[in-house]
């Protein structure tokens, strides 16, 4: 109980501060906004609508890229994890893409894209593909040995030796990397957004902010806080329940 | 053993090179746009000469500078706030929810809200910069300073060492690995935040550069900066892995 009250404490404080403060004239109101604006503010795009829109739209470009990079690097990292000898051509390649900043692909991606979904989602889909990458190598090359020469011995098809042996064998430690990539992918997309692409929850707050419209603006940020804040938790929800799961 | 690292050192050499030379090719030829993947002889070209005529030193350093700044403020406020969460229970209950909904907020969310604060300026910048940066260096000095090895506590103990002696003498060399673990992810997330915000921001650096170059339709440019960007992630990368070799050699080798 004394725990809550501490922890509400300081946000309590600061809202009261920040209420009393706009009422009083001491903030300006163009860049504080009062925080009962910023409920009106957020209720209004609510009932409208326009907020989930938005956030729908968010949300569909981070899965389109997360689940491209997803099913790329669990493939690349298991053909990888299983051939050493190709890991240690290809690797020094993939090492010298990998610290190129994603974002510093936009505007390669604008180029080649133009404005809308597919950038957004290939944006997303760089900066996601690394971590499953590398964690399926990992996963993939601490495998069993005995259970990968079953597989030779049964003579099964790469396919299904994937499907049946592989797969499930370095599943927990995959988790781990595809954890990693979800939170990475919303950040990236509301990145974008707030960049360059013109659609989503960050374009909403950049519009809201340029036409002075602070309150909405600040309704959007606690709203994307409150969308971070749950992903965080259900992420590491779904990781308890995964025993193995936790990096 | 040596010979095998050769033959593998050599096969990845060719492998990068026919990867290049096939782009190459493709690109010359014109089987994909030579606007949108510019030959590599055109990208090194314009590396050549943006090094040559010296164009490429003033945003490489804005930028830089812009990151250094950031991180720099990042680090100290992360291992300041980490030290008072982790080695005080109620600095912990006090602000630990308040950090938990922060954290997962992407830094560049709150972008909006520094401009209508600090305007388009450096100041907006290095801020959002701080803010995105803080996690990893406030997260491992939390985990350090908490975790100080029970032994240790207890010779603090039996020296009657007061609260500043243990933080100064015994909790923060032991929570130094984990700092600067923690330090250098937050560097590769500054330079990160850097670009983005020079590009919003139209602040002068490599991160606005590549998006001039874009919108002129400038490819070669702009390739040339997404190599430079790369090679400084890379170098940035190596660079604090050397320093925290260094700090670290009083370690003995092995130790996690």
């Amino acid at each position: 109980m004394r725990r809550r009250i501490r922890g509400a404490s300081i946000p309590i404080l600061f809202v009261a501060l920040w209420e009393a403060g706009s009422r009083a004239g001491a903030l300006p109101n163009d860049t504080f906004s009062r925080p009962l604006d910023i409920v009106v503010a957020g209720a209004r795009a609510f009932t409208d609508g326009s907020i989930l829109i938005a956030t729908w739209q968010t949300i569909e470009a981070a899965l389109a890229g997360f689940a491209f990079a997803a099913s790329v690097g669990v493939l690349c990292g298991a053909l990888l994890g299983l051939a050493p000898r190709l890991e240690r051509i290809v690797g020094p390649t993939v090492d010298a893409l990998r610290p190129i900043p994603a974002i510093a692909l936009m505007p390669l991606a604008l180029l080649m894209f133009g404005f809308g979904l597919t950038m957004e989602a290939s944006v997303v889909a760089f900066a996601c593909v690394w971590p499953v990458l590398l964690v399926t190598i990992a996963a993939v090359r601490g495998i069993e040995p005995r259970l990968l020469e079953l597989a030779r011995t049964l003579e099964m098809p790469f396919g299904s030796s994937l499907r049946k042996i592989i797969l499930p064998a370095a599943l927990a430690r995959i988790v781990v990397g595809l954890r990693v990539s979800v939170g990475v992918s919303l950040v990236v997309a509301i990145t974008v957004e707030i960049v360059i692409n013109p659609r989503g929850l960050g374009y909403g707050m950049i519009i809201a902010s340029q036409s002075l419209k602070p309150d909405l603006m600040y309704a959007q940020l606690l709203w994307l806080g409150f969308l971070g804040w749950g992903l965080n938790e259900a992420l590491s929800r779904a990781a308890r329940r995964w025993p193995g799961a936790q990096p | 053993m040596r010979r095998l690292r050769l033959v593998s050192g050599v096969g990845a050499a060719l492998f990068a090179a026919a990867l290049l030379v096939l782009w190459q090719v493709l690109a010359d030829r014109e089987f994909i746009s030579p606007v949108f993947f510019p030959t590599p002889t055109r990208t090194l070209a314009e590396l050549y000469r943006q090094v040559a005529e010296g164009t490429i030193w003033t945003p490489l350093g804005a930028t830089t500078l812009r990151m250094f700044y950031g991180w720099v403020l990042a680090s100290l406020l992360g291992v300041v706030i980490g030290a008072a969460i982790g080695s005080s229970r109620t600095a912990r209950e006090f602000l630990e929810p308040l950090l938990e909904f922060t954290r997962p907020l992407p830094a560049s969310a709150i972008i909006p809200a520094a401009i209508l604060f600090l305007g388009l300026s450096n100041a907006m910048s290095i801020s959002v910069i701080a803010f995105g940066a803080i996690w990893p260096v406030l997260l491992a000095s939390v985990h350090g300073f908490s975790s100080v090895e029970p032994q240790l506590l207890e010779v603090s103990g039996t020296l009657r060492l007061t609260r500043a002696q243990f933080i100064a003498k015994i909790a923060a060399p032991s929570a130094l690995p984990d700092i600067l673990a923690g330090a250098r992810v937050s560097l590769a997330i500054s330079l990160i935040l850097a670009v983005v915000t020079e590009m919003q921001a139209s602040q002068p650096g490599l991160g606005h550069n590549i998006l001039l170059a874009q919108r002129s339709f400038r490819s070669p440019e702009l390739y040339a900066g997404i190599v430079t960007l790369g090679l400084m992630g890379f170098v940035v990368n190596q660079g604090i892995l050397k320093v925290e070799e260094r700090l670290l050699g009083w370690r003995a080798p092995g130790q996690p």
